[in-house]
């Protein structure tokens, strides 16, 4: 990539690294030996990482290695069996989902899991839910709330549209959309819940490398409008190695490697079980 | 966007007009003595069942849960809004007055049970979510039928008994024999005023941030809640709300005749309404309304139809569910309308489930 | 004396439970590996019982040649039911599934009633054995509570090894576990279903021949309640187990009559309702069913 950052990378309490410039502020993430079992199989195991509050990271390994289980644990879509999770340096044990994503955790799915039948808009506003309140006997009775509310929901989707150029879309259903502009619009809504940290479940799936080329840039623009981090899986190597900060390789539900994206290609380990294969790093 | 909101508001107002020239077309008929007798007993139920009908579709169509027990929320504003218009037969005197406060009163007991069936059953999904509101549907009606209310004559004290007759007073709950002695106070102009107040909240509720957050949910529940949007509690507000608003339509329907019992609430009217609901659209509200009257008036118009009349009703879900839901099916349906089309109008008789 | 009338009332529940066991099997399998609750199935029982009626009534035929006939008619049934209906819906959401069983469910009680009317029908029992008289003539328990009781044992053993030691038996229980796999194991899919559908057909005739043997009145919706309750009993045992729908069968058959006799009689159904609702709360699993995941 032309404009590829160099990013520093400095040593973080103890097992993790950041950006140096996330250095000063608390950490957006921290995993401390997460682990979850699955009838007595390990699905994770002694899961730790630290995600810098502005950092672009990724999570990489091979099918079934467990990367998309890491989501589900951290947005507890599954309850971890071991270790505990800090957001923003608050524990998380038994909360759901919903808490977890008002505390400022969104994601994206890795198979699409947009509202169809509803409109581009209407997604947006969707993720809007917990921004722009009002009751719901306002909405039946059309207060004066209603129509505030829904006036500056509407502008603030087609600004949060405008990221990907889709404010012309806000009409079409969503699940007529082509493929990359699910992906997109998926990514729209997550942000629309203003997170502090973004999980990107392999967001390049199916796009071409136009797509994806653009996608990135998106993705590095993202960070810097909203000063968010965002951890993504994905399995286009030139996408990881050319916009994450820092890297996690997952192996069988362990950690194998972490690092800057020229360490994680100069790991022999990783090369032997991820990249090696692949061919692409 | 502008385009959007003026889509969904053209059809809600098309929606409305719809239902407001009816009625105007149908009080100046009735207020002229051109109605049959039969024709004027029609209306009151026609009312009912559209409300019913919408409601339910606020529960199957926007939040996507199966609903199997919505006659029983029917049941208890049936009751409840004939016991309180008994009751306030004398303070107060105006019958439209009473009928409105009987439907509120109604409205809020079905409400209420809605709440207490929908908490804990809410948390179920699916299969098991349509079975267990059929169960609450049977369980509200048994309990009904043991349930005794005597009014004292002079002092209009009232004295409750469960599975026991014997009460002072004259019984005005008298267990399977349901509320007695009702005076018969509905009127099609509150009819019309319920379905207009039911099409508001229904409509307005869906085309707002709570709306939105049930069809999210319908649509897809992980993602709904990885946006931050609780299935418990808009799942209850959909359900509760579709509850009160049949309960309006139970003490309407009550309030109708001399007599309710709770046998009139069975399992059969629950599903009555889901053929409705089904044929009309799930989600099209406008197709309820539309649903709801033709099949209320058919029967009534076609004595040959009225002995046909559940099983056509059960060739017309298995056939729109097939229509609507299986891919063979819809191209078969396709093909079959390109051949229609191309045979210049020669009519193509039903689909035969055969075609697989 | 109470202490008779208590057991009598146990043997009662256990014979009503077995027929709610036998229908429940039906419920059980097909939940089991098609994943939808077959609403219909309670009406296949009441099919079930008008073949036999008809065959014995009008045909004059022995009672074993109209259980068989019923088993026959009603294994048809079943198989015509899924292939019209079902299959085609196989990926539709349940919502879809649901609402088409129902209409089934309906479609098979109006035809009854067009074929033989709505007026109850007085069903001969198939059974002409001796009651067993016990306690001097105190405990009567009815040829037809031990005819059933013991048909439920048997099938139940035999539908046992017939899922353990078979190989359509395996196929079953791998298409439950996993449709996709077993296909590309090279299982047929839609021929394991539609074996599931007969089987469980048959035994929705068996029941049928079974209730209305004791409880005689045979109308339209004779198989309704019976079906709902069974459904609970195969909820009760944890749905897709067999062991399971012949618990949740028994006990439920006993809660019934229990209910009936000491509670109320008008709240039967209520406290059996009530049951499945308490139940599907504290351990939707059931007693002897396991938990099952979404993916996401």
């Amino acid at each position: 990539m032309s404009e590829k950052k160099q990013t520093t990378m400095v040593p973080y309490p103890s097992h993790a690294i950041v950006p140096e410039r996330d250095v000063d502020k608390k950490p957006v993430l921290e995993a401390r030996h997460l682990g979850v079992e699955f009838g007595g199989l390990k699905a994770v195991d002694d899961f730790n990482l630290i995600i810098g509050a502005t950092e672009i990271a990724g999570l990489i390994g091979p099918n079934g290695a467990g990367k998309t289980t890491i989501f589900n644990l951290i947005t507890k879509v599954y309850q971890p069996t071991m270790g505990t999770i800090l957001l923003d340096g608050k524990d998380t044990a038994g909360m759901n989902t919903i808490q977890i994503n008002k505390l400022g955790i969104a994601r994206t799915f890795q198979n699409i899991r947009l509202f169809d039948k509803l409109t581009v808009e209407d997604n947006v506003k969707i993720g809007l839910h917990n921004q722009m309140k009002y009751s719901a006997g306002t909405g039946v009775l059309r207060l004066p709330g209603y129509w505030k509310q829904e006036k500056r929901m509407h502008e603030k989707a087609l600004d949060l549209l405008s990221i990907f150029d889709m404010q012309d879309l806000a009409d079409h259903e969503a699940g007529s959309l082509p493929y990359g502009a699910q992906r997109r619009l998926e990514i729209v809504r997550a942000l629309a819940t203003n997170p502090k940290l973004l999980l990107l479940d392999e967001p390049a799936a199916g796009m071409n490398p136009a797509e994806t080329a653009e996608l990135m840039e998106n993705i590095v623009k993202i960070r810097d409008t909203f000063q968010i981090a965002i951890m993504l899986i994905e399995h286009d190597m030139k996408l990881v190695m050319g916009i994450c900060e820092g890297i996690a390789v997952l192996n069988y539900g362990r950690i194998i490697a972490k690092g800057t994206p020229s360490e994680i290609q100069n790991n022999p380990t990783v090369v032997e079980a991820y990249l090696g294969k692949k061919k692409e790093g | 966007m502008k385009k959007k909101n003026n889509k969904v508001f053209i059809s809600n107002l098309i929606t409305y007009a719809m239902v407001i020239i009816a009625f105007v077309i149908m009080f100046s008929l009735m207020n002229a003595g051109m109605l049959s007798r039969s024709t004027k007993g029609l209306l009151i139920p026609i009312c009912v069942w559209i409300v019913m009908a919408v409601s339910l579709n606020l529960t199957v169509g926007i939040s996507g849960e199966l609903s199997l027990g919505h006659a029983g929320f029917m049941c208890v504003g049936a009751f409840v809004g004939a016991v309180i218009a008994t009751v306030l037969k004398q303070p107060v005197e105006n019958e439209a007055l009473r009928l409105i406060i009987a439907m509120i009163v109604g409205g809020v007991a079905a409400g209420i049970t809605g709440v207490i069936v929908g908490v804990p059953v809410l948390r179920l999904r699916g299969d098991y979510l349509a079975i267990v509101t059929l169960a609450f549907g049977e369980i509200i009606r048994n309990v009904l039928n043991c349930v005794y209310v005597g009014m004292d004559a002079t002092t209009g004290a009232l004295s409750f008994g469960f599975n026991n007759p014997s009460l002072p007073g004259k019984l005005i709950v008298n267990g399977p024999q349901g509320v007695q002695g009702i005076t018969r106070i509905s009127t099609f102009p509150i009819g019309f005023a319920l379905i207009i107040f039911t099409l508001i909240v229904v409509l307005n509720m869906t085309n707002s941030r709570a709306g939105r957050a049930m069809m999210a949910l319908r649509d897809n529940r992980i993602a709904a809640e990885s946006v931050g949007i609780s299935a418990t509690k808009y799942k209850l507000m959909a359900f509760v709300t579709s509850a009160a608003l049949a309960g309006m339509a139970g003490a309407l329907y009550a309030m109708n005749y001399s007599t309710v019992t709770g046998a009139k609430f069975k399992f059969d009217t629950s599903i009555l309404v889901l053929v409705f609901v089904v044929l009309g659209g799930i989600g099209n509200i406008r197709g309820s309304i539309i649903a709801a009257t033709v099949l209320t008036v058919l029967p009534e118009m076609l004595r040959e139809f009225s002995d046909y009349r559940m099983l056509i009703y059960a060739i017309v879900l298995i056939l729109v569910m097939l229509a609507t839901n299986s891919p063979a099916f819809k191209q078969w349906f396709d093909i079959a309308k390109e051949k229609i089309v191309s045979l210049f109008g020669k009519k193509d008789g039903k689909g035969d489930a055969a075609n697989e | 004396m109470i202490r008779v009338s208590f057991l009598s009332n146990l043997i009662n529940g256990i014979s009503l439970g077995s027929v709610y066991a036998i229908i429940a099997l039906g419920y059980t399998m097909v939940y089991g590996i098609a994943k939808m609750l077959n609403f219909a199935h309670g009406d296949v029982i009441m099919i079930g019982a008008y073949i036999s009626f008809c065959v014995t009534h009008y045909l004059g035929l022995p009672a074993w040649v109209s259980v068989l006939a019923s088993m026959l008619v009603c294994t048809l049934l079943g198989m015509t039911i899924e292939r019209l209906a079902y299959k085609p819906l196989r990926s539709a959401p349940s919502l879809a599934v649901l609402i088409t069983a129902i209409g089934m469910s309906y479609f098979l009680q109006n035809i009854a009633q067009l074929i033989w009317g709505a007026n109850p029908k007085s069903f001969n029992s198939v059974v002409e054995m001796e009651p067993l008289r016990l306690f001097g003539g105190q405990l009567i328990i009815t040829d037809e509570a031990l005819v059933t009781v013991l048909s439920c044992v048997v099938i139940m053993i035999c539908l046992t090894l017939f899922t353990e030691k078979t190989k359509m038996g395996k196929a079953m229980r791998a298409v439950s576990e996993d449709k996709g796999a077993a296909q590309l194991m090279g299982i047929n899919v839609n021929m394991t279903i539609s074996v599931t559908f007969a089987i469980g057909s048959a035994l929705a005739a068996i029941a049928g021949v079974l209730l209305c043997s004791t409880y005689p009145a045979l109308m339209p919706t004779t198989g309704s309640m019976p079906g709902i309750k069974a459904f609970t009993a195969a909820v009760f045992g944890g749905i897709g187990s067999i062991p399971g729908a012949m618990l949740g069968g028994i006990l439920l058959g006993i809660i019934e009559i229990f209910g009936k006799s000491y509670i109320s009689t008008e709240l039967g159904d209520a406290i059996v309702f009530a049951i499945l609702i308490i139940l599907l709360l504290v351990k939707p699993t059931g007693l002897l069913g396991k938990k099952i995941n979404e993916k996401v």
